[in-house]
């Protein structure tokens, strides 16, 4: 440190460029993002290693009940999580970091030692598809939404989507898809039941044939509607808010001034300002859609990431749970990590100042 | 211990006057007064009309009559009586749980807004990023794990997980009200800080201490109701999130006789987000004036 305080200018040069290097936004924003990923594996291993009660502790037990003498049931239980008891706490600490990094998560509890990854690469790609088609269907029917209920303040057509808005913001998903179910399949009969369990019929053969993707939209479409519904309401209230706020701005009065057509503000001028804050609402967005999944899937029986976890949970498979629980912490993350990216990219400002307060 | 005293007198007024500005929004009163009396009926309720004890063969699955207004649900019991009982849980969970995780923010937040400096920057840092964590997935997984046995350790480990993000607003809060000129001018005569918290500052704060509160308070239900079904909490006492899922561990989803069993929890459900809701929204028109006049 003192060669460095004491420096000469090419060991200046060095540290303002190091000065630079961490003052990057792109690169503190990676950092951050891996932070984040550290802090919730470091609390997931204490948790399930270190508390009383533990998972281990619990997987121990169960393995003996069943008949298993203590030792071999030890053996068993750290074997099925990919650890190693007889270490000190700070090594498995060290392991089981060593162990996320390459993507292995133990084995299966209840699947006969299924590795966890293998399972997780099957239905991450039904939440992919689910959420992220969810995510845009919302972007792109809110956004429209929420201007024409600035442009239209204080008419009928904005107390009415105000209020929708409102009511669906409100209303918890689990519940927009208990009754989503309960009306469309049951009381209207509008949908067969068996089109809203599962992701795609039986027998059907995975593949880009147009038989394949009608069936998986046909197995899809309540659930996708229940995402769109329960979040869209939020989208549609600060596409508004921002929209106000954007029409009241100078730049805006002066566009007026000059004569310019309502279309080419409304695209030049407001609908990009106001759409700007909104990409960093797409990352909260994101873990809001993916929490809900866990039990939106559930109750349709999608056979994705949020289904597998709520089955880990509800059959005490620790090692999955713990598996899963990562994976969609991690895709979390990084899709947060891109939308601030995006949001750089189309925002200057954020770049240059950084801190977003 | 004065300040404090005369904090709570000022809150009292304060209150008095809220609520005459309330009568004046129609959806705002509509929402107190259903949120008031959800609260009356969930305590007092079960006194009158206790739960039923045994199953009635019966009358399974009915559908609205005289005798039971919301029909009966698998097991014979009328549903009217099981809302009424099952709402305490629900209340309690989403008072403690909003009051609680609003009380660590308050501190929080306009601690580090008022230290400021590197704590300050240390403390948003954290709160960022603990807002990427998708935080339904990790109370489910932390619910499991610790096997919850009551209400109240569910409720505190809700606000655990959940006060970051209302510090982040508690502290923007106090960073723009500490530069205005009554705060400035309070801190040059010297009154103390407790003073200018209590007197200048919280006052000032109330509305978006209520409506984020308030906020909380939905959410916490959303969650607690999520983690009922998943099975995770206990199912032993009954709460309108041990009905629903009850309901739908019975097929009751798939048999339209029994819609009345699943549809009176979830309309309890529903009408208690939705009166919090349109409560805390017509507050912001009550505490900020400038809303007020366009209405």
């Amino acid at each position: 440190m003192t060669t460095i305080a004491t420096s000469t200018t090419p060991q200046r040069t060095l540290l303002n460029s190091m000065r630079t290097i961490a003052s990057n936004y792109l690169l503190r924003r990676f950092v951050k993002a891996l932070f984040s990923i550290w802090l919730v594996t470091t609390i997931t291993f204490f948790v399930i290693r270190a508390m009383p009660g533990n998972a281990v502790d619990v997987l121990m037990e169960e393995l003996t009940v069943q008949g298993v003498s203590p030792d071999d049931a030890r053996n068993q239980a750290a074997a099925l999580m990919g650890i190693d008891l007889d270490q000190p706490l700070s090594e498995q600490y060290l392991e089981y970091l060593n162990n996320v990094v390459h993507g292995e998560f133990g084995h299966s509890y209840r699947s006969a030692g299924l590795p966890v990854t293998k399972m997780i690469t099957k239905v991450l790609p039904w939440t992919l598809f689910s959420v992220g088609l969810a995510l845009l269907i919302t972007f792109v029917l809110g956004i429209p939404l929420g201007a024409i209920m600035a442009y239209k303040r204080d008419t009928w057509i904005d107390h009415l989507l105000s209020n929708l808005a409102a009511t669906l913001d409100a209303v918890s998903p689990y519940i927009i898809g208990l009754l989503a179910i309960l009306f469309f399949g049951i009381i209207w009969k509008l949908v067969p039941i068996m089109e809203m369990r599962g992701s795609m019929s039986s027998g059907m053969k995975p593949g880009f044939t147009l038989a394949f993707l009608a069936d998986i939209f046909k197995h899809a479409r309540v659930l996708l509607l229940v995402y769109v519904l329960s979040s869209i309401g939020s989208w549609m209230l600060q596409m508004k808010s921002n929209t106000v706020a954007t029409l009241g701005e100078d730049y805006v009065t002066v566009a007026r001034a000059r004569g310019l057509t309502n279309r080419r503000i409304l695209t030049a001028y407001v609908g990009r300002n106001a759409t700007l804050p909104l990409f960093t609402r797409l990352a909260i967005s994101v873990g809001f859609i993916v929490g809900g999944s866990v039990l939106l899937e559930t109750l349709f029986t999608y056979q994705g990431i949020g289904y597998l976890l709520a089955r880990s949970i509800s059959q005490r498979d620790y090692p999955v749970m713990q598996g899963v629980f990562l994976i969609i912490t991690i895709s979390v993350v990084f899709a947060n990590l891109l939308a601030d990216y995006v949001y750089g990219w189309l925002d200057p400002r954020v770049r240059i100042v950084g801190e977003d307060n | 211990m004065h300040i404090f005293h005369e904090f709570l007198a000022g809150l009292w007024q304060e209150s008095v006057k809220t609520f005459k500005i309330l009568s004046r929004n129609k959806m705002g009163l509509f929402g107190f007064i259903m949120t008031i009396l959800i609260i009356l009926m969930s305590f007092l309720g079960p006194l009158l009309w206790p739960p039923e004890k045994s199953a009635n063969v019966a009358e399974i699955n009915k559908g609205s009559s005289a005798q039971h207004w919301l029909g009966t649900d698998f097991q014979g019991q009328d549903n009217l009586r099981k809302v009424i009982n099952g709402g305490k849980d629900i209340v309690v969970i989403a008072l403690v749980t909003g009051v609680l995780s609003m009380l660590i923010a308050v501190v929080v937040g306009s601690f580090s807004a008022f230290v400021g400096g590197r704590l300050d920057s240390l403390l948003m840092d954290f709160v960022n990023i603990w807002l990427t964590i998708p935080k339904f997935p990790l109370l489910a997984v932390l619910a499991t794990v610790l096997a919850l046995k009551d209400v109240i350790t569910l409720s505190v480990l809700m606000a655990i997980l959940d006060w970051p993000a209302l510090a982040r607003q508690v502290r923007s809060q106090v960073l723009s009200l500490k530069n205005r000129e009554y705060i400035e001018a309070a801190s040059m005569l010297d009154l103390g800080t407790p003073r200018i918290i209590f007197r200048e500052l919280l006052p000032n704060m109330m509305s978006f201490i209520a409506i984020s509160t308030i906020f909380e308070m939905t959410h916490a239900i959303y969650q607690q109701t999520g983690l009922v079904f998943l099975g995770i909490v206990p199912y032993s006492s009954s709460n309108w999130g041990v009905m629903i899922s009850a309901a739908e561990r019975r097929g009751v989803l798939f048999n339209p006789q029994a819609a009345w069993g699943i549809l009176a929890p979830i309309a309890a459900i529903i009408i208690f987000q939705l009166a919090l809701i349109s409560f805390a929204r017509s507050l912001d028109e009550v505490f900020n004036p400038r809303l007020r006049t366009s209405v």
